[in-house]
């Protein structure tokens, strides 16, 4: 008797709990899951009069197209080589800084520094395009008018020559990111128990003897941690970064393409749905292997950091 | 020793001029915008961007002012997909995050893994952009800036539900329920209230990427009318002469002849980013919060 009464109470809660849910779950479905299962798409020939659903079924003829193309290699070694200079980098640089903010403490200049730090991340794509703009704009920017110019050197067609953007492309990025990514750094440096820098500093070790022995290994743990992450997205670029600021111009796409501009320019400006889906598919597949592979390394180093 | 205590200082100093440097360069650019809508229209084009000017001039602030209707809408149509956009995802995100907290629901693993897992997996922009387009036929539409993608992020609904079953004692849970108070009452008098703190940290920056999200506005407006303050900018900036087009002249209110285009472009940029400047204290402090508790249960 009082199991089922027991049981009915459950029943109920249940239920109102599901009720929280409701709206999230048709979200979730619609957003998410509705798309997860339209990569089908990706093995159709879309013809818009037959409808999604009619258009032909033709295997992996959209793979072997994007695959034939130059494209498919010049987006793939971009994504990935651009991601793990950002990986390397980005850690080195964010590291760096976390050390030196630390250094100065609680001061009032360390919170200034690191307000100053954090602004860019804050930005939008399309304001940091118009910052990129005001510096390398060919006819009014200011490294032609007042750096070269005043040198005496010739223009430069910034927006026009691919070779400069691999490393316009990196400053942006640290420009915009290192800051905020010095904060999980910190918080670790910050923790570190004040008795073993003491004994560090008893035993006679400098500052920079301090750094090397005490405190990077003690972030090792993290940079592990964070790396590994970063590397389970290896495969999505930042698309802001890619498009917005080379303000798309087609000069620029051997250094600037990725899989995510391929993506977009296939779907909303070629009008080529064939491609931009086998790319988009491309992406969802390797992505999806590379957070599986990568959450396996976290769980073998730190199985508390693990996703799942 | 004293050599020691040198090396200490002489560390310490190094400190503090590299970073000074460092906050020189993320600032200094920023700064290269401000000065550039502040610059007079012939300056700019003549002697491009400058950080001394020759000659200033509030000139491009006065035509936003009295002129351009169509920042102001813009301003306007961002404001709102803000707010609206905020709003609603932390209705979804709270509603969502509370059955995932409490350990007597009996599928809270499952519905636990059913938002984690849109983490993991993604079937990308086509689908999602066909379904969008042609089946909710959203394009055009305000909601095209306020539904896709943004609503609802597994990583903060699980934020929130790890401050739930964190920060909210059980205990409290069960004496509302034994004085009677239904699930919807516990939700709205103690979970609540009890979880401002990271309904504030999710709520800034659910706002912060409303407000800098151009994405959207990218793939599915067309109509100017409907554009964003982020999608005007770029439009100004794919196209100078947009200000003198026809399209913006049923937005203009004035005359459409000699607009100060460089410095004006300058000066929306500028104006666009005073949200988030007068928002910065905010965002600093629940940024730095947001990510230590990130990082400490990603």
């Amino acid at each position: 008797m009082t199991s089922s009464v027991q049981r009915k109470r459950d029943r109920k809660k249940n239920l109102t709990y599901m009720l929280f849910l409701l709206p999230g779950l048709v979200y979730l479905v619609i957003n998410n899951y509705v798309p997860m299962m339209g990569v089908f798409i990706a093995f159709k020939n879309i013809d818009y009069v037959k409808g999604i659903f009619k258009s032909d079924w033709i295997g992996l003829e959209n793979f072997r197209f994007l695959f034939r193309t130059k494209d498919a290699l010049v987006m793939t070694r971009n994504t990935l080589l651009y991601n793990l200079v950002f990986i390397i980098a980005g850690t080195i640089f964010a590291v760096f800084v976390a050390i030196l903010l630390c250094e100065l403490g609680e001061k009032l200049s360390a919170r200034l520094f690191q307000s100053a730090l954090i602004l860019p991340y804050l930005l939008s794509w399309v304001i940091i395009s118009y910052i990129v703009f005001a510096f390398l704009s060919s006819d009014t920017g200011y490294i032609n008018k007042a750096v070269l110019e005043p040198a005496g050197k010739g223009f430069v067609n910034w927006y026009g020559e691919p070779f400069y953007w691999i490393f316009i492309l990196i400053f942006v990025f640290l420009w915009k990111s290192t800051g905020y990514q010095s904060i999980v750094y910190m918080a670790n440096i910050a923790g570190i128990d004040s008795s073993i820098k003491e004994a560090a500093r008893i035993d006679g070790a400098n500052k920079l003897q301090e750094i090397r022995y005490v405190v990077l290994p003690l972030l090792r743990p993290t940079v592990v941690i964070m790396t590994l992450m970063a590397i389970g997205r290896i495969f999505y670029s930042d698309f802001g970064l890619f498009f917005q600021v080379p303000m798309d111009s087609g000069a620029l796409y051997p250094a600037t393409q990725t899989v995510d501009t391929y993506v977009y320019r296939g779907l909303m400006k070629l009008n080529d749905i064939g491609m931009a889906s086998a790319a988009g598919l491309y992406q969802s597949v390797v992505g999806f292997i590379l957070v599986l592979l990568s959450n396996l390394a976290v769980k073998k180093a730190d199985p508390d950091n693990a996703l799942f | 020793m004293e050599r020691k205590i040198n090396s200490e200082k002489a560390f310490h100093r190094f400190a503090f001029v590299i970073l000074l440097i460092l906050a020189v360069i993320c600032i200094m650019p920023i700064l290269l915008i401000v000065i550039a809508s502040f610059t007079d229209e012939h300056t700019l084009l003549g002697d491009g961007y400058r950080f001394f000017p020759a000659q200033l001039s509030t000139m491009a602030y006065d035509y936003l002012w009295k002129q351009s209707s169509m920042m102001i809408r813009a301003y306007g149509i961002s404001i709102l997909v803000t707010v609206l956009g905020t709003v609603l995802s932390i209705i979804l995100s709270t509603l969502f995050a509370y059955p995932l907290s409490r350990k007597d629901f009996k599928y809270r693993n499952f519905f636990s893994f059913f938002i984690f897992f849109t983490m993991l997996f993604s079937g990308g922009i086509v689908p999602s952009y066909m379904m969008w387009s042609r089946v909710f036929h959203i394009k055009d539409t305000i909601w095209a800036l306020v539904i896709p993608t943004y609503l609802m992020s597994a990583f903060n609904v699980l934020l929130i539900r790890n401050f739930y079953s964190n920060n909210v004692p059980d205990a409290l849970v069960e004496a509302a329920r034994i004085d009677g108070a239904s699930e919807f009452r516990i939700f709205g008098r103690v979970m609540l209230p009890l979880s401002v703190p990271v309904i504030a940290t999710v709520g800034l920056f659910t706002g912060l990427s409303y407000w800098n999200d151009w994405i959207n506005g990218l793939y599915y407006i067309n109509d100017p009318e409907l554009y964003s303050i982020q999608n005007l900018l770029i439009r100004l900036m794919n196209n100078i002469q947009y200000l003198n087009s026809g399209a913006a002249a049923g937005a203009l209110s004035g005359g459409v002849t000699a607009l100060p285009s460089a410095s004006v472009r300058m000066a929306i940029a500028v104006v666009g980013v005073i949200p988030v400047v007068l928002a910065y204290p905010f965002l600093q402090k629940y940024l730095i919060r947001g990510t230590v508790i990130g990082a400490v249960k990603g």
